[in-house]
């Protein structure tokens, strides 16, 4: 930007913040003239009744400012919801944990909304390839913290909700302090030991858990410890084999699959803070987006037998803080992209070291053992696609390609490398591979994405 | 007995991707019934395809898997022991983690 460019910018935010700050600052006059001015009608009530023309102020019956007459007029107008829920969920607080795909949308329908006071917790930033999903983030927020641009976004829709950001990652030594600030908690987290942490966590304080969960093109919904019904540990007391938790970030995901899960995550909360309608307890939505088909099931009831909310349960909320979640569910908080070490190095070789060989025009032959379809979106050239399941059944096919690629440079041993995405199933394969009589196989240290940072930048990563 | 078998959250991969069976599964010898003790059995023997620990663990399913016997979690209608009837319809559901 040019130099002045960023003087007006800066001058423009300057003002903003300043007229902002004097908005705010009427508003709180208003009500407090409004709260008076209602005080004295009500003192005054029986000179009201006499009246035969009513003040129109006296027939306000309720804490809705006109302003919030006006912005929420259309719930009002609702003979299920009006005047009473709103009131309920103007005086109610809401807790997101996760800004993610589910928290996005769930977000914006609570800012939008009126909920009291709306809380965000995440410790990640916002990256592009999460965008097509994560649709409270704007791509002026790319390397920022979600928690921010959530509460950016949250606060442009609706300025008058309280946005609290809790820009760290949840653990068991601050959840306690965080869950006991708001009524209802909104679970968008995407994976497992968050899951049983922030259920336990609602259980040891009461607090209705609004569940949400998608991957791929599958989503589950359902309301936990809400008014006697099960917690996460009824129907899960065994943790799943890490085996069986996917991510997003491996297996994929439609973005507007979360999207809709995210916007029934809000429904749920808005019932349960409004209190209208029947919350989603003992019962779970199962969404197929292929099939398009929506099952509501019914699940079991509160377990006497469970460990965190049965009859004889003694979790207390010490036990929780010293509770290690990673051990017993055996997987990360925080998921990263996990970094096996199972070869010497001498069967490795490095990205580089690879593209130097191949500049140097030596015999070999490259297996990419990604499965098809991550094949189909970027490939080095010349690489043969063996998906790693199928890789002892195609055997020949590496032992000709050697042969052919012998011949081809007259030389009398192609050599024969191995590369994935990351460099973990490449490891696997090489192990596998030297069982096999392919003693000399070696792997590309990192993968695809080490190609795309040490060698070519250009090179796409997903 | 004509029976429709569904696998979702990511166990229709065990068997081949397919994620509605409509199979028909005999009763044990000298049986009268068929509980979901003997179609575990059966799901095992002839729908799963590969990594047959994704689905079962012991003589139940893994942890983790939601069973379901039309619409109704099997907890409800005495898990193993429950009794199925022609035409019934039982889920198989591997919970998500993911957002």
């Amino acid at each position: 930007m040019e130099p002045n460019g960023h003087d007006e910018a800066s001058r423009i935010l300057h003002e903003l913040q300043s007229l902002k700050a004097t908005k705010s600052d009427i508003d709180r006059r208003i009500s407090t003239l409004e709260s008076q001015l209602r005080h004295l009608n009500l003192q005054n009530g029986a000179v009201v009744k006499t009246s035969t023309l009513p003040n129109p102020i006296t027939a306000v019956h309720h804490d809705l400012t006109p302003e919030m007459i006006h912005r929420y007029s259309r719930h009002l107008l609702l003979p299920s919801f009006g005047v009473k829920a709103q009131s309920n969920l103007i005086n109610s607080s809401i807790l997101v944990v996760g800004a993610g795909g589910l928290g996005s949308p769930a977000l914006l329908y609570l800012a939008a909304c009126g909920a009291g006071r709306l809380g965000i917790v995440d410790h990640d930033v916002v990256e592009l390839n999460n965008m097509h999903r994560q649709v409270i983030h704007t791509e002026a927020f790319i390397g920022q913290p979600k928690v921010k641009s959530a509460a950016t976004t949250c606060r442009s829709i609706n300025s008058s909700v309280q946005i609290v950001e809790h820009h760290e990652a949840l653990r068991t030594s601050n959840a306690l302090e965080i869950f006991n600030q708001y009524d209802v908690i909104v679970d968008a987290t995407d994976n497992a030991p968050s899951r049983y942490m922030i259920s336990d966590c609602c259980v040891l304080l009461g607090k209705p858990l609004v569940s949400g969960a998608a991957l791929g093109l599958e989503g589950q919904l359902t309301v936990y410890n809400y008014n006697g019904g099960p917690c996460y540990r009824c129907l899960f007391p065994t943790p799943p084999p890490t085996a069986a938790c996917q991510r997003c970030a491996d297996s994929g995901v439609l973005g507007v699959v979360p999207g809709i899960i995210g916007c029934l995550q809000a429904l749920e909360a808005i019932k349960i803070a409004s209190a209208v309608g029947e919350p989603l307890s003992g019962r779970m939505l199962l969404f197929d987006a292929l099939a398009a088909r929506i099952r509501i099931v019914k699940i079991r009831g509160r377990s006497p037998q469970c460990e965190a909310c049965g009859e004889n349960a003694t979790f207390t909320q010490q036990q929780f803080q010293e509770f290690d979640y990673e051990k017993f569910t055996q997987s990360p908080l925080t998921p990263s992209p996990l970094k096996l070490k199972l070869l010497q190095s001498d069967s490795r070789i490095s990205s580089k070291e690879y593209h130097d060989r191949v500049a140097n025009g030596e015999a070999h032959v490259l297996v990419d053992v990604r499965p098809a379809h991550h094949f189909k979106i970027v490939s080095l050239p010349k690489s043969l696609n063996i998906p790693l399941p199928s890789l002892e059944a195609r055997l020949p096919e590496i032992s000709s390609a050697l042969k052919e690629e012998e011949e081809r440079n007259g030389s009398s041993s192609a050599k024969l490398y191995v590369i994935c995405r990351r460099g973990n199933d490449s490891q696997r394969a090489v192990q596998n591979l030297h069982k096999l009589g392919f003693t000399s196989a070696r792997d590309i240290v990192g993968g695809l994405e080490s190609w795309a940072h040490d060698v070519d930048s250009n090179f796409p990563t997903y | 007995m004509q029976l429709t078998l569904e696998f979702g959250g990511g166990l229709e991969l065990l068997c081949d991707s397919v994620k509605v069976h409509n199979v028909s599964v005999d009763m044990p010898k000298g049986a009268e019934k068929l509980i979901m003790k003997d179609l575990l059995g059966w799901v095992r023997t002839n729908l799963i395809k590969e990594r047959p620990e994704m689905f079962m663990k012991g003589d139940t399913v893994r942890p983790g898997v939601l069973v379901l016997v039309n619409d109704c979690d099997w907890e409800l209608s005495g898990q193993l022991d429950t009794t199925l009837e022609e035409k019934d319809v039982v889920v198989f559901i591997s919970t998500l983690h993911g957002g």
